[in-house]
């Protein structure tokens, strides 16, 4: 009986909602529509979505973990400066460990490492959870998100790597006979991908509700 | 250092290198804020004037304070606080001297410490070694490029309002993606114009 009562009630939880409410209902991408630059930029090449969710993932754990345990002391006003000195200081331990582990990885992302700072992911999580709720809630919460936000990068990847350049994860792929589609490497076919994507998302969200 | 004409950076950053269609950078009002002409805009403007604005103030940061000190690891840390101040410093300027201006743009400025533009400008400007002049015209012509192509975008957006019959699921930021996807192949075409 106590066994079964924990199988019904871990639906009913918080942590188990708050760690899948990023993944699925909250996801910060289709549902909310942030920090779509960095996903249609740097998904061309399956490694680079992987480095890219890693990095996402561990700069809003650990920001929302510092912006909670923060959260009594960072005074209102200022407190968006105060989430970007977090986000930004964890940024640049990313950057830097690209930079030393992953050269490759580094010099073709570019800029866009630094821009996590400003991707609305982390500042979204920090202000509409982490200041209000304790810290091991938030980290389930950064958690939820940065996997939710990585699985749409893979998936972005997944078609766009092999179908533009015949790879994946550096490995040829494709048959001899496929002739690479360019235009799914560059902007305009991750723009036309994400709109096919949130097109079908939206439509199997609205059957199951 | 990059050596390229200013004037010819300048054109680049409008064409052949937007930060919107071909680097895909400041998607997040790109999408929200293009549902309106007006509002499209007034972001526009406000984009343009900080976007410029931080970039001036960073280069001298960047190269005369922590370059000497070796300390480029802070640069992310020092450019974001700068933006924020300075939008913050701006913002309380308007505020207090134009109030007809804080009207019209006035509510899109503490949105714009979050475009990923403004810092993607001072990242690029280090990465490419741009000197002075060159980050005044990069800077000037890429908040200008990414203004047009807002400002076309909510155009679009208010024309296919009127005929609406879009599938449901597609409304909203949907349709703006695929929009973004045909600008952005007709941007390609100016891709041999210009090589920077």
């Amino acid at each position: 009986m106590p066994e079964d009562k924990t199988k019904t009630s871990i639906k009913q939880r918080e942590w188990y909602k708050v760690l899948t409410m990023g993944m699925w209902n909250d996801h910060p991408l289709f549902c909310m529509i942030l920090g779509i630059c960095s996903s249609l930029a740097i998904t061309n090449k399956m490694d680079n979505a992987l480095a890219m969710g890693a990095g996402v993932t561990f700069c809003t754990v650990f920001g929302s973990l510092f912006v909670s345990l923060l959260r009594k002391v960072i005074p209102a006003r200022v407190r968006m400066l105060a989430y970007m000195t977090i986000i930004a200081t964890f940024v640049i331990c990313t950057d830097r460990f690209l930079k030393a582990f992953f050269p490759p990885i580094s010099l073709a992302m570019g800029p866009y490492v630094g821009l996590i700072i400003t991707n609305c992911i982390l500042m979204g999580r920090a202000e509409a959870f982490a200041i209000q709720k304790g810290p091991w809630l938030s980290v389930l919460d950064a958690i939820g998100c940065g996997v939710g936000y990585s699985a749409v990068l893979i998936l972005m990847a997944l078609v766009r790597e092999p179908m533009g350049f015949g790879t994946l994860l550096g490995q040829t792929v494709m048959p001899k006979i496929w002739t690479n589609w360019v235009i799914l490497t560059i902007a305009p076919g991750a723009f036309f991908l994400l709109g096919v994507y949130l097109w079908i998302l939206r439509t199997l969200a609205k059957k199951t509700e | 250092m990059d050596s390229s004409n200013p004037l010819i950076i300048f054109l680049a950053s409008i064409f052949t290198h937007n930060i919107a269609l071909v680097y895909i950078l400041g998607m997040c009002p790109f999408i929200v804020i293009s549902k309106t002409y007006k509002s499209a805009v007034g972001m526009g403007a406000a984009v343009i004037f900080t976007v410029t604005l931080t970039a001036v103030i960073n280069w001298p940061i960047y190269w005369l304070i922590l370059v000497p000190l070796h300390s480029e690891i802070l640069a992310f840390l020092v450019f974001i606080i700068v933006i924020a101040a300075t939008v913050q410093l701006v913002e309380m300027i308007i505020e207090k001297f134009f109030p007809p201006l804080q009207a019209s743009f006035g509510i899109f400025l503490p949105l714009i410490t979050v475009n990923c533009i403004v810092l993607a400008v001072s990242l690029f400007m280090v990465l490419r070694n741009y000197n002075f002049v060159q980050t005044v015209t990069y800077s000037s012509g890429t908040a200008a490029g990414w203004s047009m192509a807002i400002i076309v975008m909510a155009a679009i957006k208010e024309k296919l309002g009127l005929i609406g019959d879009i599938p449901s699921g597609l409304r909203g930021p949907g349709i703006t993606m695929i929009i973004a996807g045909i600008m952005a192949l007709a941007f390609i075409g100016f891709a041999g114009i210009i090589t920077l």
